[in-house]
């Protein structure tokens, strides 16, 4: 299995397929709807990001809290498609890649071919077998959002599905 | 007349909150292991090969099966010769809220639909009543994730319907919304009654054991077919493609009006998760 240390870079996001599976290590940014709708409404507002878009994976997961001893408890992936009106602005603004489960809009899938993006799908309902995945973890936005705050995730080995790569090709799609 | 504490009741509610979303059902991991078998493409092999294992990690470690410990749904059945002493119904709150905590489980209920502030306790949780015959009380907690829930549909269908309009409908129908809901997915129907009566009893038809059919024939012959149908779409684990996309189909039946036929699908992930107890 293809093993991709992060940050990502164009090139490697150009020659990543459709359907194959990779093992990601380094940082990601959990974000879903709540700070994806605060952060659209600071693109609008011109106020300043919480993180470096150009530099980071968003991983659409709301986590159960750590247990002792632990980084972080379960965090699988929630559904893609509630974060679509969210997306396009972000990847806009220099996000390349993001990881989540289901499929995405047909704007979405235009938007990450323009853009050059990739969309991973994380194993979905596999929370316990993820968190072991996560050596690291720290809140790093919108503390008050609970579950919902921006996390700041150093991974290793997590696996992923390539769903949708840059030249807009969509596992999902029939 | 048995009097029954509260306290004992919040603790055994409280075990039962932790054992559902840390023990996967036994039906349920069966019926993986079963797909797995029948399975032949790598990725959908690959993929339910991960849930069987995340089962093991998450009863070992004593970490959430999934990261939605969702809403916690409760079916209460009180003994008519049982007799509480105290609120039942702050006991299984005060039981859920201790579990979620004390079990490192996500708080994920905000306490207005437009305002949406997290409650941080995980309650209220969503309780069922029933009385039953006897002198025991029987309490099943079933944490509900919403991205099947979020998949859930119904539909008032006229009286005339047929058996086979209901199952082209359940079947388009959950084709369409099938990968939002983590699939393979479980489907707990409802039909009959009202159209809150039929959603009640399509939730509760999740806690009944998914290898095993509905009692009526007729009822049994639409669960399999259902279940049939599903299966050959191909929609797979994840929605991946692949052999299994439904793990299983209950339904419950209720009579209702002559002018109706409601159809209520709760939608389950394949991490359909219960544990019930007996006091």
């Amino acid at each position: 299995m293809k093993k991709i240390q992060l940050p990502l870079t164009q090139k490697e996001a150009a020659k990543l397929k459709a359907g194959e599976q990779v093992l990601l290590s380094g940082i990601l940014h959990t974000a879903r709807d709540a700070a994806h709708k605060r952060m659209c409404e600071c693109i609008v507002e011109r106020k300043k990001l919480p993180l470096d878009l150009k530099r980071s994976i968003i991983y659409y997961c709301g986590p159960t809290p750590p247990k002792k001893g632990m980084p972080i408890g379960a965090c699988g992936p929630t559904t893609s498609k509630r974060m679509d009106e969210f997306t396009p602005a972000l990847l806009s603004r220099g996000l390349l890649a993001v990881i989540g489960k289901g499929n995405r809009s047909t704007e979405v899938v235009k938007e990450l071919k323009k853009h050059k993006g990739v969309y991973f799908v994380a194993p979905a309902g596999a929370g316990a077998y993820l968190a072991l995945r996560v050596k690291d973890a720290e809140k790093i936005a919108y503390p008050e959002l609970g579950p919902e705050a921006i996390y700041r995730l150093k991974v290793k080995d997590f696996p992923v599905i390539v769903g949708i790569d840059s030249k807009g090709r969509n596992i999902y799609a029939k | 007349m048995r009097k029954i504490n509260t306290a004992i009741i919040e603790q055994k509610v409280c075990e039962a909150a932790l054992r559902a979303n840390f023990i996967l059902r036994k039906d349920i991991l069966d019926a993986l292991k079963r797909a797995l078998k029948k399975e032949t493409r790598p990725l959908a092999k690959n993929m339910l090969k991960i849930l069987i294992e995340n089962s093991r990690i998450a009863k070992k470690e004593k970490i959430a099966i999934c990261q939605d410990t969702g809403v916690a749904v409760v079916f209460c059945e009180i003994g008519r010769s049982a007799q509480v002493s105290g609120n039942i119904t702050t006991a299984i709150n005060k039981a859920i809220a201790k579990a979620y905590k004390e079990g490192f489980l996500r708080k994920s209920v905000v306490s207005d639909p437009f305002l949406r502030k997290n409650t941080n306790t995980n309650t209220p949780c969503i309780i069922h009543y029933d009385f039953i015959e006897g002198e025991k009380i029987k309490i099943s907690v079933m944490p509900k994730g919403f991205g099947s829930e979020n998949s859930s549909f119904i539909n008032m269908f006229n009286p005339t319907a047929s058996a086979g309009e209901v199952v082209k409908f359940i079947v388009e129908s959950t084709k369409k919304i099938a990968q939002n809901a983590c699939p393979p997915v479980i489907l707990g129907i409802g039909i009959g009654g009202t159209i809150d009566k039929a959603s009640s009893l399509a939730k509760e038809a999740l806690l009944k054991p998914i290898n095993k059919n509905n009692p009526k024939r007729h009822i049994a012959k639409i669960e399999k077919e259902i279940l049939e149908k599903l299966n050959k779409t191909g929609i797979g684990p994840m929605g991946l493609g692949g052999k299994t996309t439904c793990l299983g189909v209950n339904i419950l039946t209720y009579p209702t009006h002559i002018a109706g036929l409601p159809v209520s699908v709760n939608i389950s992930c394949h991490a359909l998760r219960s544990a019930t107890v007996v006091i």
